[in-house]
């Protein structure tokens, strides 16, 4: 499992995951937290799927849970909005075996939609969380994680950021040659409890209490918890009043220590619940006060309502990644001018596509045809790029197909024609499927694209539904859009699958049904570039390249062969 | 080393700094010194610029390289290195290769970007591409600029050979080390005397 000792924030979760005992690891890929799963998955005695999306990935966690088995769920922050509906009433079940909820969040949107703090999210679901600061701590927390999840019956969650998960820093070495997994304290097996875990009102009104009073407990147990501890400088006697002292959690405490290793500070690794007595003993212990956090104030908003005054949003901003030099200034402490001032205009380097990519031509078609283009999340959300220029709204998983649809119902008649939603197999497999069903259902006008590439690319070449694979690369079922379309009674001819590369066909294709009524799928397949590179090293691409074939030979524009 | 060195990968998606960079920090671990690194990622690096902070000492404690204090710079491309100048401290080192990767839209880069580069560093060794075309194969050019950059690394070789040994994909150890070798020999012949080694 572990080559080096150099791990990564995300590597180091799997880690301590594993010597846990963890028995089932479920998640859907997203940036930064993706990598989590990839290094537990094949490790003996796990489980681990990708499964369809975080609502789902949840769902199986809080069953594997219930069962006895210790589990790890792993999502983006944005994956919370969508898991947040079992989150919250989990909260009420509790858990049996330990369940622990990752979430990474994206300070910075390096690769996101919005910067969401999901700090908020452990105060309204009323479940602890844990955050670590460099990679020993990812694997311990993990750990602990699991032990408070089972000590107070309650999911945990461990929350990373896109530094820390994609950060390497080096682990405590073994004891012996490698990792030791501890044996999970509860053996498999389901007690039946309606009370505890059907959540019918007069039930959950019950369970609504048990939640109060562990809030209560895990409060006080937040002000002794090992993963909270204050520093204290050498020279500075236990009495002495510091001229400033810091509170701060996860990546920000590493750079707090690195622009002043001699201040005090009060460490959280336990962000929710704040630790009341702990916090005002510091405070009392320095001048001042400062807090920082990244995006929210969470526990400046929480100091304050204690009455404790402190200093965070007033020298810290509340937007974007922090770094050391941020910090610095923000403690007003002195930071080195930039030495080194170019001269010549740097220039401009966008992401975009890679050459030759499948989603090319669509694109520059949808372009060309002047279409209000509904866009999904992956990366054909760099279709709004030049040289495309070829989208004009993206919001959510799956939202391509749903926004489309609301336009269709307000749009005058010109504009209506001109409607398409473009969605990956991935996203179409997370959450555009229920919207597909919503637009027959409804009667709407729409054509609806799937930019089928064979993988989830954007995130790693995760398998999904749609690709015949699932965790590990074995074989899986895979979506048949034919049996799709006619189980929601999409006719015949408003099927089209064309193959991607073909750009005479999806130009005819796109001009045949733009021209229909009713709800039109075309499905274009082409195999991303970088998992062709990957299937052919597992003797796969020959087989996969046929089959996407024979779709595209059997489902021609205008109607099915035969 | 009392100090903690700040060494700064930069370049395009595709040109294998992630490696460069595991291999830096993995060689820096296996001299016993504390190690941290840093890189983003996800939808920004497609195709755009990609970066990675390699930090080691006795006690590291941020990953990120605090602004201004990059001691050396490597860049496996021209307008990368111009880019990321004002991360490095005046006096700071320097290694590229002079091989273009023209952003999508931009028809040629500024006359003077080399002149520019060595106006901004001191030290600066320059990788020309008709040097290693031929002898270093596409896939360890990474590798090969790692082993320029050693010049200005206070790491013994011997750490890169075992990082190598224990980072190179299956079957190319031999292949990395010997684009390594390539870059250093080629790093040494252009700078005529031994860098400073603390």
């Amino acid at each position: 499992m572990v080559r080096t000792r150099l791990l990564s924030g995300n590597e180091a979760v799997a880690l301590g995951a594993w010597e846990a005992g963890v028995a089932v690891g479920c998640g859907y890929p997203g940036t930064p937290s993706t990598e989590i799963l990839e290094a537990l998955a094949g490790q003996p005695g796990v489980y681990t799927e990708w499964s369809v999306n975080e609502k789902v990935a949840l769902e199986v966690g809080v069953g594997a849970a219930l069962a006895g088995g210790r589990t790890l769920v792993t999502m983006k922050h944005v994956g919370v909005n969508v898991a947040a509906d079992p989150l919250f009433t989990a909260s009420y079940t509790g858990v049996r075996a330990g369940l622990v909820i990752v979430t990474a969040d994206d300070p910075e949107l390096h690769s996101s939609q919005n910067e969401q703090d999901n700090r908020n999210y452990a105060i309204a679901a009323k479940v602890p969380m844990l955050e670590p600061s460099d990679s020993q701590e990812a694997r311990e927390f993990t750990k602990l994680a699991f032990e408070l999840s089972e000590a107070f019956d309650t999911p945990v969650f461990l929350r990373m950021t896109t530094r820390l998960s994609h950060s390497k820093s080096l682990i405590t070495p073994f004891e012996g040659d490698g990792p030791e997994r501890i044996e999970a304290p509860l053996a498999p097996g389901f007690q039946p409890d309606p009370r505890k875990y059907v959540m019918i009102p007069g039930h959950a009104r019950a369970r609504r209490l048990v939640v109060e009073q562990r809030s209560l407990r895990l409060s006080e147990a937040a002000e002794s918890h090992p993963a909270n501890r204050i520093e204290w400088p050498q020279g500075l006697t236990a009495d002495e009043l510091a001229e400033f002292g810091v509170v701060t959690s996860g990546i920000p405490y590493s750079y707090v220590k690195e622009v002043a290793p001699q201040a005090p500070v009060l460490k959280l690794g336990l962000v929710h619940p704040l630790p009341r007595r702990l916090l005002a003993d510091f405070a009392a212990r320095v001048k001042r006060l400062y807090v920082v956090e990244e995006l929210d104030p969470v526990i400046e908003t929480q100091l304050k309502a204690w009455g404790i005054e402190c200093v965070g949003r007033a020298t810290f901003s509340g937007i974007g990644e922090f770094s050391p030099t941020i910090v610095a200034k923000g403690l007003g402490l002195p930071v080195p001018d930039a030495a080194l001032a170019p001269v010549l205009e740097v220039a401009v380097r966008r992401p975009g596509l890679c050459a030759g990519c499948p989603h090319d031509h669509v694109f520059a078609e949808l372009h060309r045809l002047g279409f209000i283009v509904s866009g999904d999340i992956g990366c054909y959300s760099l279709g709004v790029l030049p040289p495309y220029n070829a989208m004009d709204t993206l919001l959510d998983m799956g939202a391509s197909l749903t926004i489309a649809q609301g336009m269709d119902i307000m749009l005058p008649a010109d504009q209506k024609r001109r409607i398409a939603a473009v969605i990956g197999d991935s996203t179409f497999a997370h959450s555009g499927i229920t919207g597909l069903l919503n637009a027959v259902w409804n009667g709407r006008d729409g054509l609806y694209i799937v930019l089928d590439n064979g993988t989830t690319a954007m995130t790693g070449m995760q398998p999904n539904p749609l690709s015949g694979e699932r965790m590990g690369r074995t074989d899986a079922p895979s979506l048949d859009y034919e049996l799709l379309a006619k189980a929601i009674h999409i006719p015949d001819g408003q099927l089209a699958m064309v193959d991607a590369y073909d750009t005479e066909a999806i130009s005819a294709a796109i001009d045949h049904l733009a021209d229909l009524s009713g709800v039109r799928l075309l499905v274009v397949l082409g195999l991303c570039l970088i998992e062709g590179q990957k299937l052919k090293r597992i003797d796969k691409l020959d087989l996969k390249k046929t089959i996407r074939r024979d779709l595209v030979r059997n489902h021609p524009v205008g109607g099915q062969h035969g | 080393m009392a100090e903690v060195f700040n060494a700064l990968l930069v370049g395009v998606g595709g040109q294998g700094i992630v490696l460069s960079s595991d291999i830096l920090a993995e060689a820096a671990a296996l001299s016993g010194l504390d190690v941290k690194k840093s890189e983003i990622h996800g939808m920004s690096r497609r195709g755009g610029p990609v970066f990675s902070h390699v930090r080691f000492g006795a006690k590291v404690h941020s990953p990120v390289i605090p602004d201004g204090t990059a001691d050396l710079i490597l860049a496996m491309e021209p307008m990368e290195l111009l880019r990321w100048a004002p991360s490095a401290h005046t006096g700071a080192a320097a290694c590229y290769l002079a091989a273009p990767i023209l952003p999508v839209g931009v028809t040629g880069y500024p006359d003077g970007l080399d002149d520019e580069l060595g106006r901004l560093f001191g030290r600066l060794v320059r990788i020309e591409l008709a040097t290693i075309r031929r002898s270093v194969p596409l896939k360890v050019r990474n590798t090969a600029l790692l082993g320029a950059a050693s010049v200005f690394l206070p790491l013994r070789q011997d750490s890169f050979t075992a990082a190598i040994t224990a980072l190179a994909p299956r079957g190319s150890a031999e292949a990395n080390q010997a684009a390594f070798d390539t870059g250093r020999e080629l790093a040494q012949a252009q700078l005529k005397e031994p860098a400073d080694v603390e």
